[in-house]
């Protein structure tokens, strides 16, 4: 095969789409060394809490697992493993970097990263690519919730942008699917995932409802 | 860094023969082949001469030929132009789910002008059984489109096959004097650097080339149809090739593909041959170097250059770029990599979950293609496989 000459391209713009194509180094340096992803399996006890968001057949999905200082609510560490293309796996490593420089955000503040920050410490990503770090801090949010339902603080659970089906535990359609996901099929399982007791009895045939809902969509 | 280009059927490198006629032809061949002075006459003799030694490879008759700006529009005269000509007659078109958005994207054009088109189902192979194209044929189907060779899983499809059942069908409408005629189109962009591109002995009445599949230059392309056709022209004007296709004739492009086909036609058993082997032994070495990998398409009724396998666990762009890193050029069924987001139409076609689209990679041989381009990859490819493993929160299931 013949040498092709290396010739240096800044960016190239798809013509009539008018948006970059290439990554920033930075996106690259991510992307080609990632850092804080958990390599070997977790060792029990290691972390306190994780979450995970996206399925394989959107072609995205992130799970995390967390360390938390109990006093301080400082995150002590954040190791992920992302399927995904090359902005999904930067964008977790970027925001796994972010939340534990300088001895730790807390969770308040690391809830408050959003995905403009990360793409900006990204040194930017190609427009269709933004979903993938959108998706990185709703992995976080997944594991946030997950601490506070964890550590009983129900009214700090974050429910934006998901219906509450559940309004004492705040359990919300997303958790449910989520739990679907992570492979509950019955309400024992859903409420095991998401460690509450019976909440809301009212919200229960509902909830039941739903669980059938995504069994459906995901498992038939 | 040497690059090892494994992408040919995405467009393959111009050869050094055809690039020479081409620029002789730029240089010196300037004329409107239109006018009737001897500048232009030149031109037109020039553009004659193409014409005719295409349509002996094609075993067809010169004015059979229609010169075209590229595949795309090539597809787009024989879908819409045989439609729109003969809506009166019928509006039902037989196609599969597999073919290029070329054919695909005027199919939904003429949805909303009211055709219905019928999407025949591939097996998990990816070929269209014979008698799914029967029994799909009713009264007022007019036309029937089926892609050659697939561009991303490389699966030929039974041309010939599908030629006789609609030759049996246009002889049935005769006995039962239906007058609605019926025409079958295939697009051959892919194949034709490697399969019989006879278009009597295959049974077609329209069938699409690109030169930039074949080593030609882009931009540039046939659209084979058969004296006798009713098609109506897609672009207007000056009624260049005989009406069909309007504007000034691309003479060096014209040039280059004549060049380019003859090429391929001389070289085409041995280079099928060479490929063949490499194709096998690259299969074979990523089947036994990498788990959890599954060839996508059939493993021997496909093209002599296509691999396409899904890699579980891993996302097709990811591994793209890795290799990109180490110089090694592929394309990917991915939904990252396409504008729309979308995973690849034709793995999904295959029945198979969206997962073993996500993590399809293509690699497509081509004539500079060497047994240590293979070697190489074979070495990087487990390797960076294992390291995206190791990141990935993903197992999928394999039934």
């Amino acid at each position: 095969m013949k040498r092709t000459k290396n010739t240096k391209i800044k960016d190239v713009v798809g013509g009539h789409l008018q948006y970059g194509w290439i990554y920033s180094n930075k996106v690259k340096e991510h992307f080609f060394k990632p850092k804080n992803f958990l390599e070997r399996d977790a060792r029990p006890g290691e972390f306190d809490v994780e979450g995970q968001v996206g399925s394989p057949q959107c072609g995205d999905v992130m799970r995390m697992w967390m360390k938390v200082d109990k006093k301080t609510e400082k995150i002590k560490k954040l190791k992920w493993r992302t399927f995904g293309c090359a902005s999904a796996i930067a964008s977790t490593s970027m925001f796994s970097v972010m939340v534990t420089q300088k001895g730790g955000m807390t969770i308040e503040n690391a809830l408050k990263i959003k995905p403009q920050d990360i793409m900006k410490r990204l040194e930017g990503l190609p427009s269709r690519k933004v979903h993938c770090s959108v998706l990185c801090d709703k992995a976080f949010q997944q594991v946030a919730n997950n601490y506070f339902r964890q550590t009983g603080q129900h009214s700090r659970i974050i429910v934006e942008g998901s219906k509450i089906i559940d309004t004492r535990l705040n359990i919300t359609e997303r958790d449910i699917e989520q739990a679907v996901l992570d492979g509950a099929r019955n309400l024992i399982d859903v409420q095991k995932k998401l460690k509450v007791g019976v909440g809301d009895p009212k919200a229960i045939p509902q909830i039941e409802q739903l669980i059938k809902f995504y069994n459906e969509k995901y498992y038939s | 860094m040497k690059s090892i280009y494994l992408d040919h059927a995405s467009t393959t490198p111009v050869d050094p023969k055809v690039l020479k006629v081409m620029s002789f032809c730029n240089e010196n061949v300037y004329g409107n082949a239109g006018s009737l002075h001897q500048i232009g006459r030149n031109s037109a003799q020039v553009i004659l001469n193409a014409r005719e030694n295409i349509a002996k490879i094609l075993n067809c008759k010169p004015q059979e030929i229609i010169f075209i700006g590229s595949g795309t529009e090539s597809d787009n005269l024989a879908i819409l132009g045989i439609a729109r000509a003969n809506k009166n007659f019928g509006k039902n078109i037989v196609t599969t789910n597999i073919e290029h958005h070329a054919v695909i994207n005027p199919c939904k054009q003429l949805e909303k002008e009211g055709f219905k088109i019928n999407y025949l189902s591939v097996n998990k192979d990816g070929i269209v059984e014979l008698e799914s194209v029967k029994k799909a044929i009713v009264d007022d189907t007019v036309l029937v489109s089926i892609i050659y060779a697939n561009n991303e899983i490389g699966t030929i499809q039974p041309i010939k096959e599908i030629g006789e059942i609609i030759n049996n069908v246009r002889q049935d409408r005769i006995k039962r004097n239906i007058k609605t005629p019926i025409y079958f189109h295939t697009d051959a962009c892919q194949a034709t650097g490697y399969l019989d591109i006879n278009v009597i002995k295959l049974g077609v009445d329209l069938m699409t080339i690109n030169a930039s599949k074949i080593y030609g230059p882009k931009g540039v392309g046939v659209l084979y149809s058969k004296l006798g056709n009713k098609i109506d022209p897609i672009v207007f004007g000056g009624g260049q090739e005989r009406g069909f296709r309007s504007g000034t004739e691309n003479i060096s492009g014209i040039v280059g593909l004549a060049k380019a086909l003859e090429i391929a036609n001389q070289i085409k058993d041995k280079e099928l041959k060479r490929e063949t082997k490499l194709r096998d032994y690259f299969i074979k070495g990523l089947l036994s170097k990498i788990d959890r990998v599954f060839l996508n398409g059939h493993a021997q009724k496909r093209l002599p250059n296509n691999i396409n396998v899904a890699i579980l666990d891993v996302e097709g762009e990811a591994m793209l770029l890795w290799l990109d890193k180490y110089g090694i050029c592929v394309s990917t069924g991915s939904a990252c990599d396409s504008q729309s987001l979308d995973p690849s139409h034709v793995i999904l076609a295959l029945g198979r979950p969206y997962e073993y689209a996500n993590g399809s990679l293509r690699f497509t041989l081509g004539r500079g293609t060497t047994k240590k381009d293979i070697d190489f990859v074979l070495k990087v490819l487990p390797k960076i496989v294992k390291d995206l493993r190791k990141i990935s929160p993903v197992k999928v299931k394999v039934d």
